[in-house]
């Protein structure tokens, strides 16, 4: 098992350079980091050449890739401008965990994603959660009634919520739960941030506001999930050993809850655990909506004034992410079916 | 599939045996039950003519008039839809909107569509070195969010293509950059399918006789694998149409996408959270539309997911 971790941490690292090659030519055409270093103001141009000289800008694409890979306090760079390479570099380089310092606010990367991660993530888990469960109690009972009246009309509310795009269910709900429920005088729920300034931020507010957000993210993976779970319950249901169980006498909770749903497991395991990563993905719209101070708000802030470090710094992180959780998943299908070795 | 051959039938057998079905017609007969499908094929329909018939009534011209004296109007007789923060006529920009939000589903579609085809077949059907060459940029592109590459890619190409003109009409030059860009980042799915299925079929014994005959390889890959494989593709690509469709108006939303004054349903959204509590029309009607076309796309290939299903043989 340990040797198959190895040699799926050894693959996925080709992936994810190649991944990072691509992006990086990509990054070099996002804009001018330069000119939005300085603000309002204009920067003149031997200004400009020093700080071009001082960010490693100045050198050619290849040898910038490298210095953001492994960084560059193994050569020596020219920091005065005469021509003569004189002091050593300072960048680490992303390999050695250094994902350089943002051209906006000057701040190292690593700090800057880690303030924003843990409210990305509280916002992922929390739907996350909610989408499960909803998920798990309607698909199960679909497919145990399945062309019920209330299976029918789930399958096609289902569809509505698989089809809604997200910022639209955002606004929806954002107008019926704020603005109309203000309007008539009922308790209404906010609408944008994290927590109210007045009142500071407590896990009540940070509660309060993560209503909004975690019910539109929930509505979009709720709609797949269980329609997911709901098929792979009726192709268990109707295998030879459910047959067995029940001509057994065996209770209809028993039948359904450990021999029918332990074995429905395992496909939809692996499916949650490949889309965990995925989640941030649908986190970028609702940040924005919402205005919640999270990594998709950061990576779009920053991707509009040509911060490369940052960008590439997110979109690593996510990549690196998506790896990891397709090892975990295979390391817990494993372990969930003993059928399953790995050698 | 392939057309069953005309197997020496004897005469005799000839007015008792029901005609044999083509996968096309049998499609078509289990098409025809799904009532889901149909509902979402009539939907698309109605969408179409929404969008390219409204023209006849509205000019471009109108849609994109703004009168600053008319800004948030609610919808009345005069803006059935209302009116939007500089006063253009929504109704107006949801049909011109239209045209572009599906001309960019269906023409994305294609680009993912023929990239697709060709990455999937080539590393199915050549293996060894080039599969596994391509294999690796596949995985490596799906190791991503769409949504971020999208950004990215539209940030990197944006303002860099100036205006087409076609015949009266003007429009802006990131209609392209998005038709190409949702093109490129979504054809890793379908070039998976693809794979598979040139992996399955190469091994068949008519691929044999076809290679024995002198057939090159690209007549095999294109005249004797392809059209078996044209099943999965065509359910594929329509559910893709939806995806691409969204797409766009992710990146519009958040401001990246279309350009003013070129309307799609996806930029006529990007303001108007702004207008959250005083003009729900800004966001509903658009919204709204974009809701119906990626419902009566999703129908549709569901229908068609369980009419072209080879392996089904119910009628």
């Amino acid at each position: 098992m340990l040797q198959y971790i190895i040699k799926r941490l050894f693959q996925g690292i080709p992936l994810l350079i190649i991944l990072s090659l691509a992006l990086f030519l990509l990054m070099m055409n996002l804009g001018d980091p330069i000119a939005t270093m300085g603000g309002r103001t204009l920067t003149r141009p031997e200004d400009r050449e020093r700080l071009m000289r001082q960010l490693g800008l100045d050198k050619p694409i290849a040898v910038q890739y490298l210095y953001w890979l492994i960084g560059n306090t193994w050569t020596k760079i020219d920091s005065d401008g005469d021509g003569i390479p004189d002091k050593n570099g300072t960048r680490l380089g992303i390999l050695r965990g250094d994902f350089g310092t943002s051209l906006v606010t000057r701040k190292p990367v690593t700090e800057m994603i880690g303030e924003r991660i843990p409210n990305t993530l509280i916002l992922m888990v929390a739907s996350e959660i909610v989408t499960i469960v909803f998920a798990l109690v309607l698909g199960i009972y679909s497919a145990l009634r399945q062309y019920s009246t209330l299976d029918n009309i789930l399958t096609a509310l289902l569809f509505i919520g698989y089809s809604m795009p997200v910022f639209f269910i955002s606004l929806m709900s954002m107008y019926i739960f704020a603005v109309l429920f203000k309007k008539w005088g009922w308790p209404y729920l906010p609408t944008v941030g994290m927590f109210d300034p007045q009142v500071g931020k407590t896990s009540a507010q940070v509660l309060w506001h993560m209503v909004l957000p975690v019910i539109s993210l929930s509505v979009i993976y709720f709609a797949a999930y269980s329609r997911y779970i709901r098929s792979t319950m009726l192709e268990v249901l109707s295998q030879d050993y459910i047959r067995t169980a029940k001509s057994k006498g065996l209770p209809r909770r028993q039948v359904v809850y450990v021999h029918a749903l332990k074995n429905a497991a395992l496909p939809i395991v692996t499916v949650i655990g490949l889309d965990l990563p995925f989640l941030l993905g649908g986190a970028v719209v609702t940040e924005r909506i919402f205005a919640w101070p999270g990594m998709g708000r950061l990576f779009l802030d920053h991707l509009s004034r040509a911060d490369i470090s940052v960008v590439m710094g997110i979109l690593m992180l996510v990549a690196t992410a998506v790896v990891i959780f397709q090892i975990i998943t295979d390391i817990i299908y494993a372990w969930l079916d003993p059928r399953i070795r790995y050698n | 599939m392939t057309t069953a051959s005309s197997l020496p039938v004897p005469q005799l057998a000839d007015d008792l045996s029901t005609p044999s079905l083509t996968l096309w017609q049998l499609g078509w007969l289990r098409f025809r039950r799904h009532k889901m499908a149909l509902f979402g094929g009539v939907v698309l329909i109605l969408l179409f003519i929404f969008s390219f018939g409204g023209a006849f009534i509205y000019t471009e011209k109108y849609a994109n008039f703004n009168d600053t004296s008319q800004r948030l109007l609610s919808p009345s007789a005069e803006h059935p839809f209302g009116t939007d923060s500089i006063g253009r006529d929504i109704l107006a920009r949801t049909i011109y909107g239209g045209q572009i939000s599906l001309f960019i589903g269906f023409v994305a579609v294609l680009i993912e569509t023929v990239l697709g085809i060709l990455v999937g077949a080539l590393a199915g059907f050549y293996g060894g070195a080039v599969d596994a060459i391509l294999m690796r940029i596949t995985e490596a592109l799906l190791n991503i969010p769409t949504i971020f590459l999208l950004l990215v890619m539209a940030k990197f190409f944006g303002g860099k293509i100036p205006d087409i003109h076609i015949g009266e009409r003007a429009f802006s030059g990131s209609v392209v950059v998005i038709v190409v860009i949702i093109g490129a980042t979504s054809w890793m799915y379908l070039a998976r399918i693809v794979r598979a299925e040139f992996l399955s079929w190469k091994e068949r014994e008519f691929i044999l006789a076809a290679r024995a005959t002198g057939t090159s390889n690209l007549e095999i890959i294109f005249y004797h694998i392809l059209p078996n494989t044209f099943a999965p593709i065509i359910v594929s690509s329509t559910l893709s149409v939806a995806n691409a469709i969204l797409s766009e108006s992710y990146i519009s939303f958040l401001g990246l996408g279309v350009q003013e004054p070129t309307a799609t349903w996806g930029n006529m959204l990007d303001k108007s959270a702004k207008y959250l509590d005083t003009s729900p029309w800004l966001w509903f009607f658009p919204g709204m539309l974009i809701l119906l076309t990626t419902l009566g796309i999703n129908f549709l290939g569901d229908g068609l997911r369980d009419a072209l299903d080879p392996r089904s043989r119910t009628v």
